[in-house]
């Protein structure tokens, strides 16, 4: 067993506990942690892929410092978006 | 040996910690160990041979992150204790038992598996303009990835600014933040540049140096000593677009006058590479840290 293969492994475990979490919590802010995690999990197997060579592949690398920034954005807009709703709802219940 | 321990705790830690965070009984502890997770991501991808990733991971994947999830805490409904996780316990079990053992079955071959890719850029390295074959993909190979990378962050924002909320009341900023806050963020900001100047030959370059210079902004704004970052500010817009417009002006350009759309003439590649690094580094700082910081503006009701 390889070192790249292992972490091939852990990727795909993180992957699933992220899946397990998403489809177990109910709270916004956990749901969008457990994506972050399943997130985490897909770089993890490319950045696995990609020490599988000598030298280590730069497309994957690419691809995941992308991937990064990409799921930061969405994860600022998801949160604003969550944060708006809990607010418009407890405007709706503070009014009589 | 040695590596293979601490290759195995590695991952042992990473499963663990994963899991406890999805289990953690309070909102809070899980956003903590979900920055601890980020952390502890960011080394194994060191591990892996990925510094670049790693940079990037433990500023953005961690610090950032790990800020506006807190930021969002404050504003999100208090979670009701007994609710944490609710029904389908089993279903979800299954589900996920199974996927796991079909994309364990679908990895498993891939370790093993050869690409001609690595070579290729390996060989083309020469003449992309940088050493640094990351940073080759990123912005030569691959530029037109990047150039949309920099738009989705630019619509991020701009969709945020859609979504104004009442400003939260700050607090003083407790003394040990503020005297590390000063000392921290002209670390960040050296580090950051140093990074975006290493980046054309060594592991870093504008999303790792930009993520760097984001955290220094975010720890000045939450100490309170740089004013309010609003969109409103025309230096803040210019910061902002600076990115897509000089990576589009050079696109334009090399579509109009040159080989083709982003295939740069062999002679001006590394001028034209720095030129996009440093303003795409500015606007990815300044876009993360409105992200991150942004003043909401006043509600009008």
């Amino acid at each position: 067993m390889t070192q790249s293969l292992l972490f091939l492994v852990v990727g795909v475990c993180l992957w699933v506990i992220g899946l397990y979490g998403l489809l177990r919590v109910r709270h916004v802010i956990r749901r969008l942690i457990a994506v972050n995690i399943m997130g985490g999990g897909a770089f993890t197997v490319m950045v696995a892929i990609a020490v599988r060579t000598d030298p280590v592949d730069p497309v994957f690398q690419a691809l995941v410092v992308t991937g990064l920034v990409v799921a930061v954005s969405a994860t600022a807009f998801a949160l604003r978006l969550a944060s708006a709703e809990a607010h418009c709802t407890r405007r709706r219940e503070s009014r009589p | 040996m040695i590596e293979w321990l601490l290759d195995g705790t590695l991952a042992a830690l990473l499963l663990i910690l994963a899991i406890a965070v999805i289990r953690a009984s309070g909102l809070y502890a899980s956003v903590v160990l979900f920055i601890a997770f980020g952390l502890l991501l960011a080394l194994t991808w060191a591990r892996l041979g990925a510094p670049d990733l790693a940079l990037a991971e433990a500023a953005i994947g961690a610090g950032l992150t790990g800020v506006l999830l807190l930021g969002a805490l404050a504003h999100a409904r208090p979670e009701r204790p007994s609710n944490t996780l609710y029904g389908y316990r089993w279903p979800a079990a299954l589900v996920s038992m199974a996927l796991a053992a079909l994309l364990i079955r679908a990895v498993w071959p891939l370790a093993e598996t050869t690409q001609p890719l690595p070579a290729q850029v390996m060989t083309e390295l020469e003449a992309s303009g940088v050493s640094h074959p990351v940073t080759a993909v990123l912005l030569n190979f691959r530029a037109w990835d990047t150039l949309l990378e920099l738009l989705v962050v630019l619509f991020a924002f701009l969709g945020l600014r859609q979504l104004r909320l009442a400003p939260l009341a700050h607090t003083e900023p407790w003394p040990l933040l503020a005297a590390w806050g000063r000392l921290l963020a002209p670390l960040a900001l050296v580090i950051g540049g140093y990074l975006l100047w290493r980046g054309t030959s060594a592991p870093g370059g504008a999303f790792q140096g930009g993520a760097l210079l984001a955290a220094g902004l975010v720890v000045l704004r939450l100490n309170g000593v740089l004013p309010a970052l609003s969109w409103r500010q025309w230096p803040v817009r210019l910061g902002v677009l600076l990115g897509v417009t000089v990576f589009l002006a050079v696109a334009a350009l090399t579509h109009a006058f040159g080989a083709g759309w982003l295939t740069y003439p062999v002679a001006w590649n590394t001028p034209l590479i720095v030129a996009i690094e440093v303003a795409a580094t500015l606007s990815i700082a300044l876009t993360l840290a409105l992200l991150v910081v942004g003043e909401p503006e006043e509600v009008h009701p």
